[in-house]
């Protein structure tokens, strides 16, 4: 075939659309410049925004396996929270293993407990959302309907588990020592765990980047999310696929438990359905089924909560709604709408 | 010509929901060489495709590529076997670059360099727009990446559902030298194609499908010179469209 029978060329993408496209990344940073204008004082508007952004960092851990388990596998899982709730409790049970090392002054002994107890939770979480995934969601693949009676059920069922097993009383997790306390900076005060769950939610966020650009496994979730039949045709076994993703964001879910539940110093049995509100929020906002923009959200559901909170707390109580409604009038299919094959 | 089989369809009915679209399909397709499934729309021959690749189950009858029984496979088996697709929506990743499309295609490891020059070469647009967003092509390079994807690695048999459909004559053209090109290659092609001219220049032979079933097989130099046996087959004679 010659190349003058086809004269390559590419349809040019109008410049008002790019520029359309990347709006949503300008957001984080227009939301924190309006808070600074509207809190007015530097020191304060630091701690908020740290917090903020910590918050929305472990919302975005909880909600990263949602979106993708969505997209990929059109499952929609109301019992995703019960993996954040059963990894906030391996974690506390590790974290009460390994007391010694939680108390001890040594950083390096209070930061290996923690990643024990993230490493235990994502262990059993992940193993878990296996046994999920083969007994309660592949019968009603292709059925939202049934999807979303039995995942609610599969919910109930764990939370009743853990009253089993851990008893009904709300469980005080203490962090380690050198995670209590603050650092600060001029006249901010800033939590040092706050910094740790950004530090974390930073590094998940680019890791899981990484993987789904630069890999093959990676090419595959994000081909599968577009055409999931496509990919069976080329040779691949999607449902290995399936259940690969479902028990990596069961296992992210529990990473979000230990780390929720260190940040709330607090775990109970029902924290996984009560944090769901939120992180089906974030999921919206972004675009079902797109990681960048759940991490997005995250972080605009976060630093929006923090900001309302401390400048209208009864604001505060419909910041996060009214967020998704802005966004869902500005882009009715999130900030990074996912493109399905028909 | 060779004569033997390299895939046969026996009997085959496909159920969609309610709908009963192919009732007794009995193909066909020689070893090498293309064979061309021509009929009207609605006739049957993309549910005939994708019951070959598995993608809707076959209700009845049987399936044997290369002497053994495809019915009832999951698709990724029937593709490991040997058999490549290319939809009629080309199936193109619009999210990935062209490059990943073609990493993808190669299932069973890295590109082969050779052969993927060979189809930069047979695809022009392939190299060119290597590293930009499948999903910026226009239709006829989007139509060359799913063939390109078809055949990055060696297969005995290539599915092509309507590779033309509303595409510019240029682009036509270029797509028939490619087919022929692959043709030369001993690649056995099943070729679903509305466009008759396009049809007849490069099919070896041919079967007709009209309500489910095939009702006419046999050799395509045989049906292009008789405008009569088109005009009964599909109402239309080779001469009316040149």
């Amino acid at each position: 075939m010659s190349e003058q029978a086809i004269k390559p060329r590419i349809e040019k993408i109008p410049l008002s659309e790019q520029v359309f496209r990347k709006l949503p990344i300008f957001l984080v940073p227009l939301l924190a410049l309006a808070g600074l204008i509207a809190i007015g004082n530097p020191a304060s508007w630091l701690t908020l925004t740290v917090a903020g952004l910590a918050m929305g960092m472990m919302v975005f851990i909880m909600a990263s396996g949602l979106t993708v388990v969505f997209g990929l596998m059109d499952v929609i899982n109301f019992g995703h929270g019960a993996f954040v709730t059963v990894g906030a409790f391996v974690g506390f049970t590790v974290l009460a293993w390994v007391a010694g090392w939680t108390a001890s002054p040594s950083v390096l002994l209070n930061l290996a407990a923690v990643l024990v107890a993230i490493l235990a939770a994502m262990l059993v979480t992940g193993l878990l959302g296996y046994a999920f995934e083969r007994v309660i969601v592949m019968p009603v693949y292709g059925d939202h309907l049934k999807q979303i009676l039995v995942t609610m059920g599969g919910l109930i069922v764990a939370q009743q588990m853990i009253h089993v097993v851990w008893g009904p009383d709300e469980m005080h997790l203490s962090r380690p020592e050198a995670l209590q306390g603050s650092v600060v900076l001029g006249e901010a005060a800033i939590e040092k765990y706050r910094l740790v769950a950004v530090g974390i939610g930073l590094a998940l966020f680019l890791a899981m980047r990484h993987v789904l650009k630069k890999t093959k496994i990676g090419l595959l979730v994000r081909a599968g999310v577009e055409n999931g039949e496509m990919v069976e045709a080329l040779g691949y076994r999607i449902r290995r696929l399936f259940l690969l993703v479902f028990m990596t964001g069961s296992a992210l879910a529990g990473l979000g438990g230990v780390m929720w539940g260190l940040y709330q110093e607090t775990i109970t049995a029902h924290m996984g359905s009560d944090i769901m509100v939120l992180v089906f929020i974030v999921v919206i906002i972004g675009g079902l089924g797109s990681v960048e923009g759940c991490f997005i959200g995250a972080l605009l559901v976060g630093l929006l909560a923090n900001y309302t909170a401390f400048l209208a707390p009864k604001v505060a109580l419909i910041s996060t709604i009214a967020l998704m409604v802005a966004i869902l009038m500005w882009r009715p299919q999130g900030l990074y709408p996912v493109v399905k094959a028909k | 010509m060779t004569v033997n089989p390299l895939l046969s369809l026996q009997g085959v009915h496909t159920h969609i929901g309610p709908y009963h679209i192919l009732q007794g399909v009995d193909l066909t397709v020689p070893e090498g060489g293309v064979t061309v499934l021509l009929g009207r729309n609605g006739a049957g021959k993309t549910t005939t495709l994708r019951t070959i690749m598995g993608l809707w189950q076959a209700s009845k009858g049987e399936i044997h590529f290369h002497d053994h029984m495809i019915t009832g496979l999951a698709t990724p088996e029937i593709s490991r076997r040997g058999i490549a697709f290319v939809p009629e929506d080309m199936g193109i990743f619009t999210d990935l670059t062209v490059e990943e499309n073609m990493i993808l295609a190669a299932v069973n490891g890295p590109m082969d360099a050779k052969r993927l020059a060979w189809i930069k070469d047979l695809f022009p647009p392939i190299g060119t727009f290597w590293a930009s967003p499948a999903g910026t092509l226009s239709g006829g390079q989007k139509q060359m990446l799913s063939v390109a994807r078809a055949i990055i690695e060696p297969r005995r048999l290539i599915l092509i559902d309507e590779p033309t459909k509303g595409l510019a004559p240029a682009i036509v053209k270029a797509m028939i030298d490619a087919l022929a090109e692959l043709k030369a290659t001993d690649t056995t092609i099943l070729l679903v194609e509305q466009n008759f001219a396009m049809a007849s220049s490069i099919g070896d032979t041919v079967a007709v499908m009209d309500d489910g079933r095939i009702i006419h097989s046999g050799s395509m130099q045989e049906l292009a010179g008789d405008s009569a046996l088109q005009e009964k087959l599909m109402g239309l004679s080779l001469e009316a469209h040149q």
